[in-house]
Order: C-alpha cells, then structure tokens, then sequence
C-alpha cells in the first residue's frame, strides 16, 4: 500500500484488508459527530451496568434460601371489579414504547429543521417518561403500603425480592428521570434556535439515550415480571 | 460526510485569559493531565507512607505502640486501594493519557475539553472523600483492598461503620469521574486523529492507554454495582451478600444472601483492573525502549495485536483469584487455563521488547534504565504468575506473602518503574528542563535493587506459609527465627527505598527552575508530541495548523537518512520513503 499519501480517502483495497484499512484510516474510525460516537460509548459501559445488576439479580433469586413470590400475583391490580394481574407493568411498558415512537419522530423533523413538530414530539416523549415514572412510583407506594415489601423484608418470600426490585426499578427510574430532564433542555434549546448553526445531531444524541432507557425497560420487565 | 476536526473549529478553544481558567478551572489536557498527576502523586505518597508504617511493624514487632492490630488492617487497606485505583490508573490514565493522547494523535486537545475538567474535579472530590475515612469515627475501613462482605461491613472490622461507607462512596464518585474522562480519550483516539495518522500509525502509548480505557469502561460497572450492592447493605439493611450470621453472640437480620456473588462481581472488575494498569505501561515502555536504543520497536503489529488480545482475555480470566472460594473443578480448569493462555501474548510483548533491545544503539539514560528495569521486574512478576495461576499450586500459596511478592512485582512495582520512566522521558516536553541526570540514576539504582531486597525475600516468606495481611506472626512452629530476622531486613530495605523517592521528589522540584534548558526534541523521538512548535506546548497544541503525518512512529536509524530519527510528520522524499512496518520493503522490520 502507498503509504506516501497522507491522506488515505478514496483508496480502496479489496475484501476484508479493505475493510480494516478503510476502518483505521486517518481522522475518524466512525463517519459520525464526537457526541453520537461518545453516547454510543456510553450507552455500552451502562449497558454492562444493567447487565450486571440483571446478573446479580438472577443470582440472588437463584440462591436465596424463602420462596420467590409469585410476579403476576404481586403486581397485580383490581380494576373495574377484575382481578388483572400484570396490567399496570403492560401500561407502563406500552407508554415508554410510545415514547420511543415519539423521540424517533422528532429526530426525522428535526433533521428536517421543523423546529416546531421537533419541539412538540420531544414534549411528548418528556411527557410520556414522567408519567412512566409516575406509575412507577404508584407501583413502589402499593407494594410498600399495601403489601408490606420492604428493601430489607417481604411477607411473602424472600426479602431479595423487595431489594433487587427496589434497586434495579429505581435505577432504572432515575435513568429515566434524568432523561426527562435531559430531553425537556434540549427540547428549549432547539425551540430557542441554539442549534441551527450547529445542525441537529443533538436530537439524535439523546434519542439514542431515551431508546436505550427503554430497551434495558424491556429487559427488567422480562426478567421481573415474566420470570 | 467528514466531521470537522478541532483544528477548524478554532471557536471552540476558549483561549484562557486570567490565571484561574489557566491553571485551576482549566479546561486544557495538559493542564488537567498536572492536575491529575500532582494529586495522584500526593496519595501516592500517602500510601507510601502506610506501606512504610506496616513494614516497621512487621520488621520490628512490638516496638511500636501506635500501631495496633486494628490500625494494620486499616493500613494494609488503604496502602493497597490507593496503590491501585487512586494512584496508578489516575497517573496512567488520567494523568498521563490526558497529557499524550491529543498531543501523540495531533489533535488540539480532548474532544469534549469540559467534561474533560469535570473529570478531574470529580476525581479530586472521590481522593477527598477517601482521605476524609482517615479523621471519621472508627478510622478508614480495614476490609482489604478487595472489601470482601460479610465481614467487610461486620462489627469487628475496623471502620466498618463509617469507613467501608466513604470507601465505597469514594469509589463510586471516582468511577464516575473515569467514566467522563475515558469517554474523552476514546473518542478522541478514535475520531479526532490529524492527518494521516491512521490506527496503525499510532505510537503503542497510545495503543495501551486507548485499550486500557476501553478495559476501565467496562470493568468499572462491576465495581459500581458491587459498591451500591455493598452500600445497601450495609445503610439499607438489604442482603444481597450478607448471608444469615451470628455476629458477637448476636443473630443478625441479613439472611439469604451470597458473599460468593461479591468476589465474582468484584474479580470481574479487579482482574480487568490489572491491565487497566499495565496496559498503558506497556505502551508506554515500548516507546521509550524504542527511542533510546534507536531503532524500531521490534513486531509493531503484533505489539498492537497482543495488547488487544490482552484486553479481551482479561475478561474471561477473573475467578483465578477465587480458587480457595470453593468453585466446581470444570470452572478451575477453565479459568486456569484462560490464564495461562493469556500469558501467550504477553511473552509475545516481553520477546519484542528484548528484540527492540537487540543491536539496538542503546543510549543508557535515566529513561531506558527504568524501562530496562521494568522487563526485569515484569518477567519475574510474570512468572510467578503463571505458578498461581495453576489451580494445584495457588491453593498451598494462596493468601501467602508469596502472593505478596507476585503481585507486587507484576502490578506494583513494574508499572511504577514504567512511570519513573515516562516521567523522565516526557519531563522536558511538560516543563522545557531536562531532570538531574546524577540524581537520576541514584533514583534509579535505589529504587531497582530496593526493590529485589524487599521482594525476592518474600517469595521465600511465602513457602514458608507466612500469611498475608497479618499483623504479627506470633510462636508458630512452622515459622523459624530466620523469618524474623528476613522481616527485619525487608523493612530495612523498604524503608531506604521510601526514603530514596525523596531524591526523586527533590529532582522533579529543583530541575524546575534550575535544570537544563531541554531544548527542542532532546531525546531525537519521532512521535508527533515532540514536534509542536512551542516546547513545553501551548494551548491548543500546535499554533495555526495540524501537523500531517506520513509515517509510523519508529524511523529510528533509518539507513541512508540524514538523521537517526525521522518524525512522524517529516514528508516523504525520494531518498527516504515511509516505511510503515508493513511496507513489503522488509527493511523495517
Ligand atoms: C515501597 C513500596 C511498597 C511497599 C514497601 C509495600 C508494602 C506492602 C505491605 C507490607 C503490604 C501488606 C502485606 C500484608 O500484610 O498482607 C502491602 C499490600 C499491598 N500492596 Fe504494597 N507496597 C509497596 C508498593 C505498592 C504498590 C506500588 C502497589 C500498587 C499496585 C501496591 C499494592 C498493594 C496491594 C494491592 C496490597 C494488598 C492490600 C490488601 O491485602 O488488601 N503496593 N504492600
Ligand atoms: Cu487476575
């Protein structure tokens, strides 16, 4: 290979040395803006964070020495005179899978520099999150009044019932509340114009992180409620 | 669409006017990578001390009456998680990978220059926080360095109300702060490289602090998650690794949780940890070895390709520390021989690195004793290494002082000497003055035959079965006199080599003002950080424009070219072509 020419773009080998050569050449590894490339890099550390919280929890449930109790028992709710359990985690889970659909639309207008549906979606996406997180926080309330689970005890089981769910829900609960205010700072930003000289990847960036809450959501919901 | 590099987008260095957002709130690499290391350096110290404290104990039992059991324990503690997180991979990374990245891939400074400050405030606040345990109730936690539960937040552990909290708190605050710093030196590494550096062009420094970072990135999860488990616990009352216990008499409230989960979660962080030390050692001892014996480093590619392999394997090898856990024999097999094949690329490194010195036109300063020092010092760490890593023979030696020895000279002091050499290498990039070469090499000599007098004894310590992290021997049959007398002299040693770093501290300080003038380039290196127009660098690194790069970091003794060095942005001639190691030219290599 001429390695005379300083700048490597638009030489091409063949075949996979191609592909490696055209990886490692100079300036930049991944045709996307720093930020994209850091919240890609970030999103993969916390995913080993939820991992090993996810690990952690199958652990604990697999050597601890009460009975698990019974998920579509536990969070189950009487509604309108029937018994239906699991309906407020379906709730939950289909309004942060809505707001994934938002956060994807007010990247397309946003690229599209309509400021104003950018701004709206982005609202309703924030909107959306909060009110996952305020479901949440009726789910934490009836387990902790109503049911008597604590981080430290449970009536029903095992008391790692109540801890791993407590931690891993709440941390996921503030990744989503940091999200909300991730979200509604950028949503003003854009509706002030800060980025029209910069261009839109901002959006994007934090789409990236909003889809990520929701796709660890998807993961705790299968691990907690269906196993 | 190509991005614009920081070159163009000169708007977004906010050159610093007033001596606050030049040397306190500043947002430079070069000032934060100071920042890092003057901080780093000072619990360095500290740990040093406490290093010294416990071999006064060990050598002379019952001579001082400060130092109790208890307060052993909390030595041992702090000595060891100071050493590891808060000294060398702040130093290594924070200090040093701040320092070299911009300026060895020719960029104007770290992608995100902010974050890059908050980094190391973050990390200031988390040393705070650790030297804060020391004046609590109770003193610092005396658990070990690994924080094993249930007994790390027991009644009967020192610190174990307040201390194991502000330790686990510390260390959650500092991965924290690597986690916004090692974002920055990723992607700088990976998006911000000047023109022509391509990845197979980069100086090995680079290579170890980027894959090193990559390692942190994803190891440091597993500390954070086992501190908030941790944590929880022990504030909380949960139980996820206090399992149902008597303590003191006492039935306690935990019940059903698994200390194992602990150790596993812990070693998933703490072996990765190892290289999060060694690798940007590696790199970095490369590049000195390289520039003063004048010659290419020996096998760049597979330099590169065993750093990496290095990193992967790191992750699949950790419950080697866990063989006296108890652990079913199909996983000591497995992980045993994870282990041993990790020592396959490492040897690759350690042979290229002696090839590099082979014919080479060795130059014997400061620097290169240390980096010559450090092969010695990692081959016999290393192979000790491969002794515990083998299931039949940890078992007899496990918790020993031969572990102590292993360990130390494979993750303390090696990566240690590969700093002294860093530091004498780049010093008169960072500060325009060359270090006291006399001094020096008193430093030097000190601190690489100290460092035997205090180890290779203790090897012998450990066949004996003395255990580690006690605090007196007390009558045991199975340990004679002669071990007594062997302590003495460690301590002798350890205490001389303590007190040698003060010649090194006393060096640093004065040749700050009264060094010589180091001139441009004293060491004829090749890499792009010695070719910026001003010596030491000015903000923003390298005046209007980029440097061009177009060749590989190691044109060392080029034949025919007019000097022994070509830099890496010196353009091509006819006489002198690139000579990228995988030119088919063959001279090379
Ligand atoms: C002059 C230099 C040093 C001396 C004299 C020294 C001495 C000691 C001593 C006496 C112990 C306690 C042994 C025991 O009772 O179990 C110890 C433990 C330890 N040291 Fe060092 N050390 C030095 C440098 C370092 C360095 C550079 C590192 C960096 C990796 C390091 C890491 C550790 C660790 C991780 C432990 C184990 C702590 C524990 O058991 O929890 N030491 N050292
Ligand atoms: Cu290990």
């Amino acid at each position: 290979m001429d390695t005379s020419k300083p700048d490597n773009s638009g030489y091409t080998e063949p075949g996979v040395s191609g592909m490696v050569a055209d990886w490692a050449a100079d300036k930049q590894a991944f045709d996307m803006p720093w930020g994209k490339l850091m919240m890609w890099i970030f999103l993969l550390s916390d995913t080993f964070i939820f991992s090993i919280f996810l690990t952690g929890y199958m652990n604990v449930r697999l050597s601890a020495t009460d009975n698990w109790p019974n998920p579509s028992e536990v969070f189950a709710l009487e509604m309108f005179g029937h018994h239906l359990p699991l309906i407020l985690i379906a709730i939950m889970t289909f309004v942060l899978i809505t707001s994934s659909g938002t956060m994807a639309m007010a990247v397309n207008f946003a690229y599209r520099r309509d400021r104003r549906k950018t701004v709206l979606l982005m609202a309703a996406t924030a909107v959306l999150g909060a009110s996952f997180v305020g479901m949440q926080a009726f789910e934490w309330t009836k387990l902790i009044v109503d049911e008597g689970v604590r981080p430290w005890s449970n009536p029903m089981g095992a008391a790692q019932f109540g801890s791993t769910f407590f931690m891993i829900t709440g941390f996921h609960g503030m990744h989503v509340t940091a999200g909300v205010i991730y979200l509604s700072i950028v949503a003003r930003r854009v509706a002030r114009g800060d980025y029209e000289q910069k261009g839109y990847a901002i959006v994007e960036i934090a789409g990236l992180y909003w889809h990520f809450v929701d796709l660890v959501w998807v993961f705790i919901f299968a691990f907690f409620y269906l196993w | 669409m190509q991005h614009t590099a920081l070159a163009d987008q000169t708007l977004e260095l906010h050159d610093p006017h007033s001596f606050v957002t030049k040397y306190i709130w500043s947002q430079d690499h070069k000032v934060i990578a100071i920042q890092y290391g003057l901080t780093a350096v000072f619990v360095g110290l500290v740990a040093l001390v406490l290093s010294g404290l416990m071999r006064l104990q060990l050598g002379f039992p019952d001579t001082f009456d400060f130092i109790t059991p208890s307060s052993y324990l909390q030595f041992v503690t702090m000595h060891g998680m100071i050493m590891v997180i808060y000294l060398l991979t702040a130093l290594l990374l924070g200090g040093f990978g701040n320092y070299l990245i911009p300026l060895m891939v020719g960029a104007r400074d770290m992608v995100f220059p902010y974050m890059n400050m908050l980094s190391y405030w973050m990390y200031l606040l988390s040393v705070i926080i650790l030297m804060a345990s020391f004046f609590v109730p109770g003193g610092p936690t005396g658990a070990g360095w690994t924080l094993y539960p249930p007994q790390a937040i027991l009644q009967g552990t020192p610190g174990y109300d307040w201390g194991i909290i502000l330790m686990l708190v510390s260390l959650a605050v500092f991965i924290v702060a690597f986690t916004m710093g090692g974002l920055n030196y990723v992607t700088t590494v990976l998006q911000a490289r000047t023109r022509g550096m391509t990845l197979m062009r980069m100086p090995l420094t680079i290579w170890g602090i980027f894959t090193a970072t990559v390692l942190g990135l994803l190891a440091f999860p597993a500390l954070l998650v086992s501190a908030i488990m941790m944590l929880l616990d022990k504030i909380v009352g949960t139980s996820f690794f206090m399992p149902a216990l008597v303590s003191l008499g006492e039935n306690l409230d935990y019940t059903g949780g698994s200390p194992v989960l602990f150790q596993h979660l812990f070693w998933f962080f703490g072996h990765p940890e190892v290289y999060i030390v060694a690798l940007p050692a590696f790199g970095m001892v490369s590049d000195v070895l390289a520039c003063h014996a004048r010659k290419n480093i020996f096998g760049y590619r597979m330099m590169v390709w065993a750093i990496v392999a290095i990193g992967g394997l790191s992750f699949v090898v950790w419950a080697h520390h866990m063989y006296v856990s108890g652990m079913h024999p199909a996983f000591g097999f497995f992980f045993a021989t994870t282990t041993l094949i990790i020592a396959v690329p490492t040897a690759i490194k350690v042979y290229n690195w002696v090839l590099t010195l082979w014919r080479g036109n060795i130059h014997l300063r400061v620097p290169m004793l240390f980096a010559i020092g450090f092969i010695f010092t990692f081959i016999h760490g290393g192979l000790t290494g491969l002794f515990l890593g083998n299931v039949t023979i940890d078992l007899p030696l496990s918790d020993t002082y031969f572990v102590v020895a292993h360990f130390h000279m494979v993750m303390g002091v090696s990566p240690i000497m590969v700093l002294f050499a860093a530091i004498y290498h780049w010093y008169p990039l960072m500060t325009g003055r060359m270090l006291n070469d006399a001094l020096g090499k008193a430093h030097f000599w000190l601190t690489f035959l100290g460092t035997y007098a205090i180890y290779l004894p203790m090897h012998y310590l450990g066949f004996l079965g003395v255990p580690r992290r006690y605090f007196a021997m007390g009558s045991t049959d199975f340990i004679p006199e002669s071990a007594l007398s062997l302590n003495a002299s460690i301590t002798v040693s350890a205490l001389i080599v303590g007190a040698s770093q003060l010649i090194f501290l006393f060096n640093v300080f004065w040749s700050l003002r009264h060094g010589e003038k180091a001139g441009h380039n004293p060491w004829g290196a090749t890499s792009l950080e010695w070719q910026t127009p001003d010596v030491p660098p000015h903000h923003g690194n390298w005046g209007p424009e980029l440097p061009t790069v177009y060749r590989w970091a190691y044109d060392f003794s080029v034949p025919g070219a007019s000097h022994d060095f070509i830099p890496q942005n010196e353009p091509p001639d006819a006489a002198h072509p690139t000579s990228d190691e995988h030119d088919e030219r063959g001279g090379a290599i």
